[in-house]
């Protein structure tokens, strides 16, 4: 499938079923476009129409232009077929049932109030509770008994507040290294976080162990305070602030991202991301809201507008930024066009439900984070694994392919079929799409693409 | 070719053949947590360069 846009000056084709990415010129992109449905003869007369007066548009030139395309079609480089389908179904059946990576909640509960969380203030709408010990390591063992011969296995502490229960978080990590090798392992650990308890130990701590950090920021002072707040109220800005730069500092280039969530009050989140890059942060990311449509917080379809200009906006400030450089990270555009994953990758995507799953303080199983506390979704548990075979089969069979709204989008295989809390919490079914959420990913993806094409070609404009 | 610049990118058809090994990094495109989408993954198979 070929997807063509204009960005920034840039005129960008990509060719999805290969993954070819090509910049071209105005006189291609019109060529491209009618290259499948036209005749050689009609394209030119409507080409020299269209540019009559151009000096470099001859029917010469054309002939050359449209040499090339053929060229690119036969190296299968343009307008390759797309012949996945197949690959969707043996590829899960092939993976088996490999869990390589657990979401533990190790604290149902959250010194913070967020009136947005999707949690509900770390309860997932259940009581309180922290994970302890006893469970973590029955998770982390059934992890490992679970993960066949994969060697990357992935747990992240999550909430909740995860330092709530910070003890256990250090326990299980040390648990883990201590039986790694024998079982020939390698555990990669993550921690997300609001950042009320930030100290000296967790941020030495967790600078060891954890690969990633997340950190919870939401941009400026106002945005953030207005939803962020504890439990009398106040913002949280000013506390955790510095205990983020200490820890960013303190990190030493290892991975960690400042994450924010933007609503319908701040839909013009650069701003969010300029007031993150004066604080001295330079791997951010910006997310919009997950919450019901009622909701005060979600998106309105005005908003959604807006945010399709601030992610377009903000490719050009990442761009500006590189060239007086003081270059930043967004976490969506960050693509990876010659090492990215393979096309099994790009079929399956997240795997929540299959070889990934959420783990509750009680043990319980749901495919993900976001299906914690959703009853019909709970898989099983880690001491007796997979009971809920039906509901493991949904999620089993979520994949690029699936869903007739995915058929002809070009953007199937870097989003792999979407995510499917999204598409429960939009159409009611994991086997459904969150329209508004494909609207602003094909745009992230447009706009992660377009700075790739940047960096490859001189400037334009 | 004068009016097309094409990016060096991995072949996904070739990676088909190949077959995955399924080391990667599990990706959620979601809002709250590490939110890794699929694109932004790095490849971990061995054999791959
Ligand atoms: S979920 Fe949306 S963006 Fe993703 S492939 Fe399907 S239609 Fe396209
Ligand atoms: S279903 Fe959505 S929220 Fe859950 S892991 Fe997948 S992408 Fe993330």
């Amino acid at each position: 499938m070929v997807h063509q846009y204009k960005l920034n000056g840039y005129h960008i084709v990509l060719d999805t079923c290969s993954g070819s990415v090509h910049a071209v010129d105005e006189v291609a992109y019109d060529i491209i476009g009618l290259y499948e449905e036209k005749t050689e003869e009609e394209i030119t007369a409507q080409i020299l129409e269209k540019y009559r007066g151009r000096e470099d548009v001859t029917r010469e030139e054309i002939r050359l232009c449209l040499a090339d395309v053929a060229k690119l079609k036969q190296q299968g480089k343009l307008f390759t077929p797309d012949t996945y389908a197949p690959l969707a179904n043996e590829f899960k059946e092939r993976s088996g049932n490999v869990v390589k990576a657990l979401c533990l909640h190790v604290a149902h509960t959250c010194n913070l109030n967020c009136a947005y969380c999707f949690a509900s203030q770390g309860k997932y709408h259940g009581e309180r509770a922290l994970m302890s010990f006893e469970t973590g390591k029955r998770a982390l063992d059934f992890l490992i008994e679970h993960s066949g011969s994969r060697t990357n296995l992935e747990v992240d502490f999550f909430g909740g507040e995860p330092l709530m229960n910070w003890e256990v978080v250090k326990q299980l990590v040390l648990y883990a290294r201590s039986v790694e090798k024998e079982h020939r392992k390698n555990f990669r650990f993550t921690l997300t976080t609001n950042g009320m308890l930030i100290d000296d130990d967790v941020i030495d701590f967790a600078n060891r162990e954890m690969s990633n950090v997340v950190l919870s920021l939401d941009g400026r002072k106002e945005v953030h305070d207005r939803l962020r707040v504890d439990y009398a109220g106040n913002g949280s800005f000013d506390r955790i602030v510095p205990k983020f730069q200490k820890l960013v500092a303190a990190r030493g280039g290892k991975n960690y991202y400042m994450r924010g969530t933007f609503t319908h009050q701040n839909p013009d989140f650069t701003r969010d991301i300029d007031e993150m890059l004066r604080l001295g942060f330079t791997e951010l990311s910006m997310e919009p809201v997950v919450c019901a449509p009622a909701d005060p917080a979600a998106l309105t379809q005005e908003d959604l507008t807006v945010v399709l200009k601030e992610y377009e906006l903000l490719a050009q400030k990442m761009l500006d930024a590189k060239r007086e450089g003081k270059e930043f990270t967004f976490y969506h555009y960050m693509i990876d066009l010659t090492k990215g994953p393979c096309i099994y990758k790009r079929i399956s995507g997240c795997g929540s439900g299959t070889e990934y799953m959420a783990v509750t303080p009680w043990g319980d199983l749901y495919p993900c984070h976001q299906f914690v506390g959703e009853e019909k979704y709970k898989l099983g548990d880690i001491w007796n694994g997979i009971s809920n075979h039906g509901a493991q089969e949904e999620f089993c069979a979520c994949n690029a392919y699936t869903r007739k709204e995915c058929e002809d989008c070009w953007a199937k295989l870097y989003c792999s079929g979407g995510c499917a809390a999204n598409a429960y919490h939009a159409a009611g079914s994991v086997s459904g799409i969150y329209a508004a959420g494909c609207e602003l990913f094909k745009k992230r993806m447009e706009c992660a693409v377009m700075l790739q094409v940047a960096d490859a070609l001189p400037r334009q404009e | 070719m004068k009016r097309i610049q094409t990016l060096e990118t991995k072949n996904l058809c070739e990676s088909a053949k190949k077959g995955g090994c399924g080391e990667c990094q599990t990706s959620c495109q979601s809002a709250c947590k590490t939110s890794c989408g699929i694109a932004n993954q790095k490849c971990e198979k061995k054999d791959e360069r």
